[in-house]
């Protein structure tokens, strides 16, 4: 469903991808796992064409998505919650959450606010709350929802469980498993091997810019661990 | 002062908020989604007052304010589309280049179509007549213009609260790559946002007219007063700028009504200085986020290798050899370039390596020009010494403007500069009996031993070179760093235990001094002094030459200032639209190089060396 191969890409001189490749495959969860500074959130950056690409090819579903801006490979259906959640501080719950609204889309789940609520029961409470007073918790579940609304395909999710209270990175990962039950592929980058353990199938590793290991979870973070 | 008076001069501010708010509001929205501040606002206000008035006569006032403002918006559209949306990605200084190379050709389209001569427009049919306030008489249109001003605050909340649209428009001006990201074609709403923003300039200048009439000047003079609006209200907000623009209009109307209208401009500065120096993002404004995108270091600035320094050593050899075998004009025109070159180098100085986006560094340079001609006539001084001290009194200037300024930072700082800039030409077109008002001073030549055009030619190639080179050498002493390194990480440099606003102010002061130089030193060689020589289009000429030159470069300037000063020559003597001319270059030149003419070339040679 989405597949990557020779990603090169990096801000000014220094270059932070090397020839990366990973591929995601329809209804399955992907962890890509790294330290800090390995390239994790610069590799769902550029897979979202919000880096420009030096070398390498992307593809989503049937198209090429590697020279395409940002928000088309959105409205294709790609979508994309950053790690650093960037709520619309100045806007409403809901507000934010009509930001992300794009038209339903063939073979994907239909979101709307009245069922993101289900999911995340907290937001239903504040829908007329402005983003910038909620907690870091609660701006991480409307993160999600925001992207949800575009009714994506596919979802890029970079680090969720980073600076979470452990009861809510539980949420989190309840969260991530029932959206995989709607259907959604999902790419998640992690630090957090048991994280990761709890939600994705299959598992790459990322280390300085170069993918070093393939497969799944249990031979993926012995790896990752060795380092 | 009567109470009727007084409540006529109150209901004349109201009504001169009106227009006041439509503009900065504009100019907030666009500034607020695009990044961009349009320097070319106050020239759409222009063209919606023209087009309102030439439409008047055919249509009826009523028709002709919706189609002036429908016009402008549409111009607006057009800009965005056809320029801006080529530079997003540019340097911001380079955007307002561009924005001015448009008040530029915009000021010469009007002069083409409409003419020199103010024009006068129609009354308002229906409300033409005047209503009596206990026994004063106040025209009907003024109060429907005060009520106009708060609908059009409501229509634009509506605007940005209740419709998608508008959800968008906050959404974007918070953070436009998330927009992106979640399907947002910025595009559309940025051109969007530009035809409103013009549309909203456009229906303030139409409006305007049955109270004043169309002309020429007053682009730049509304844009001056809508960045004050703009930046006393605070950056963004529509609210903010509504007060402000109360605020401010009341301050004019009432030091008008009393009959100090020379004091107005002074009200104003004391009056935004003291919301500045209270609230530095102004009333209702908030501390900008950090604008997301991908960071940019800015380049070290490299000392001159010594090949280069044989170089500029050999020009000015030759430039001193010149006499020899050259004359007048060309050593007239020299003249003017060298000391250009040491204007373009002072403003450099604060701009690039002291990071304070100055756009209003010709305040300095008139100072120093009037303050020499002032000592030399008014205070019968010598020549020589009214050279000396002229620029300590630009230098002064810049102290206690530069006080204020370095308060501030990016946006807020270049607009505040602006306002100061056009402050200090206000009072001096304004105080006749110190400066000769409009006529400005005439009678400012050179002792006689410097009075043949190659003795001041030589001078001035003197002065300006040993003023660059001091200036030059200043970047690369201690206080040089301190400057680079409070630009690049203030947090940083405080830690370490650096006064960071001291080492700005004192920059700030000596860009000024040295913009006073140049301005003593051009004062002598014309002769005369105008307020043109420190009116904004020489605070933009000098922008253009450093931004021409290449902000990150050293010697940038100089080429910038030659370039510059040799092409507004030729093409003012030779051509009658030369602004027109000069924007189309401008507007050519930062489409094609967008890193500055001397930037490109050393993108070349580094391309080629690696």
């Amino acid at each position: 469903m989405l597949e990557a191969r020779g990603l090169v890409a990096g801000y000014g001189r220094a270059q932070i991808l090397f020839d990366v490749a990973l591929e995601i495959r329809a209804g399955e969860v992907v962890a890509l796992l790294g330290r800090n500074g390995a390239g994790k959130s610069t590799t769902l950056k550029a897979l979202m064409g919000l880096l420009p690409l030096r070398a390498g090819e992307v593809r989503f579903g049937a198209e090429r998505i590697d020279r395409l801006p940002a928000y088309r490979i959105a409205r294709l259906g790609l979508g994309y919650v950053p790690e650093d959640r960037r709520i619309f501080t100045d806007l409403t719950v809901i507000e934010n959450l009509e930001v992300g609204r794009q038209p339903p889309r063939a073979g994907a789940p239909a979101w709307t606010p009245a069922r993101l609520y289900e999911l995340f029961p907290n937001l239903a409470r504040m829908q007329t709350r402005l983003g910038g007073r909620m907690s870091g918790g609660e701006q991480q579940m409307l993160t999600i929802a925001r992207t949800l609304m575009g009714n994506p395909a596919a979802l890029l999710l970079d680090e969720p469980s980073e600076g979470l209270a452990p009861v809510i990175v539980e949420q989190m990962a309840r969260t991530i498993r029932d959206l995989k039950r709607e259907g959604l592929a999902i790419l998640l980058s992690e630090q957090n091997v048991h994280f990761a353990d709890a939600v994705a199938d299959r598992a790459y590793l990322i280390e300085q810019g170069h993918i070093r290991g393939a497969g799944a979870l249990a031979e993926v973070r012995e790896r990752y661990q060795s380092l | 002062m009567s109470y009727d008076s007084f409540v006529i001069q109150f209901l004349n501010g109201l009504a001169g908020a009106s227009s006041l708010f439509m503009v900065a509001a504009g100019l907030s929205l666009i500034f607020g989604v695009t990044r961009i501040i349009n320097f070319a606002h106050g020239s759409l206000y222009m063209l919606g007052m023209y087009i309102a008035v030439a439409c008047a006569g055919k249509i009826g006032f009523w028709w002709a304010v919706p189609v002036a403002a429908l016009a402008v918006a549409a111009v607006g559209a057009l800009v965005e589309m056809l320029l801006l949306r080529r530079i997003y990605a540019a340097p911001e200084l380079l955007q307002l280049l561009a924005t001015f190379a448009l008040v530029l050709v915009a000021k010469d389209y009007a002069l083409w179509q409409w003419g020199s001569e103010d024009i006068l427009g129609p009354r308002a049919p229906g409300l033409a007549g005047a209503v009596a306030i206990g026994k004063a008489a106040f025209p009907e249109y003024d109060l429907f213009l005060i009520g106009f001003g708060p609908l059009m605050l409501l229509a634009l909340w509506l605007v940005l609260t209740r419709t998608r649209w508008g959800t968008l428009v906050r959404a974007a001006t918070q953070d436009r790559e998330m927009a992106a990201a979640l399907g947002v074609n910025q595009k559309w709403l940025f051109t969007g946002v530009f035809a409103l923003g013009a549309f909203l300039a456009g229906l303030g200048g139409a409006l305007q007219i049955p109270r004043e009439p169309a002309t020429l000047l007053i682009d730049l003079s509304v844009v001056s007063d809508a960045f004050v609006v703009v930046v006393v209200g605070g950056l963004g907000s529509i609210g903010g700028a509504f007060v402000a623009a109360l605020l401010i209009a009341q301050i004019k109307s009432f030091c008008i009504g009393l009959g100090f209208s020379q004091v107005t401009l002074v009200a104003e500065f004391i009056v935004m200085a003291l919301v500045l120096v209270l609230r530095p993002w102004g009333l209702l404004g908030r501390v900008p986020a950090q604008a997301r995108g991908p960071w940019t270091a800015e380049r070290p600035l490299v000392p001159p290798s010594r090949p280069a320094l044989a170089a500029l050593g050999a020009v000015a050899a030759t430039l001193l050899a010149l006499p020899l075998v050259s004359g007048g004009y060309t050593l007239v025109l020299l003249t003017e370039i060298l000391l250009f070159a040491l204007f373009a180098v002072s403003l450099h100085f604060i701009m690039g390596p002291a990071g304070l986006h100055s756009f209003g560094h010709a305040a300095y340079f008139g100072l120093g020009a009037y303050a020499a001609g002032i000592f030399l006539l008014r205070e019968k001084l010598p020549m020589e010494l009214a050279l000396a001290l002229a620029p300590l009194v630009a230098g002064l200037g810049a102290l206690v403007f530069g006080w204020f300024c370095v308060r501030l930072s990016g946006i807020y700082l270049a607009m505040l500069t602006l306002a100061f800039a056009q402050i200090a030409w206000s009072v001096v077109f304004q105080w006749d009996a110190l400066t000769g008002g409009s006529n400005g001073i005439v009678g400012v030549w050179p002792a006689p031993w410097l009075a043949s055009k190659t003795a001041y030619y030589l001078l001035t190639l003197v002065v300006c070179a040993a003023a660059i080179a001091f200036l030059w050498r200043a970047l690369y002493s201690p206080f040089g760093y301190a400057l680079r390194a409070a630009r690049d990480s203030p947090l940083r440099a405080d830690a370490i235990g650096m006064d960071t606003r001291r080492l700005q102010w004192a920059g700030f002061a000596l860009a000024g001094l040295f913009a006073g130089i140049a301005g003593a030193l051009y004062a002598f060689s014309k002769g005369s002094i105008s307020p043109e020589t420190m009116a904004v289009t020489r605070s933009v000429d000098g922008l253009v030459m450093v931004l021409l030159g290449g902000i990150q470069t050293l010697t940038g300037p100089l080429w910038g200032a030659a370039l510059f000063t040799w092409l507004q020559d030729t093409v003012a003597r030779n051509v009658d639209y030369w602004r027109a001319v000069i924007g189309a270059v401008i507007l050519f030149l930062v489409l094609a190089f967008p890193q500055g003419v001397t930037g490109f070339v050393g993108e070349r040679l580094r391309a080629r060396d690696a």
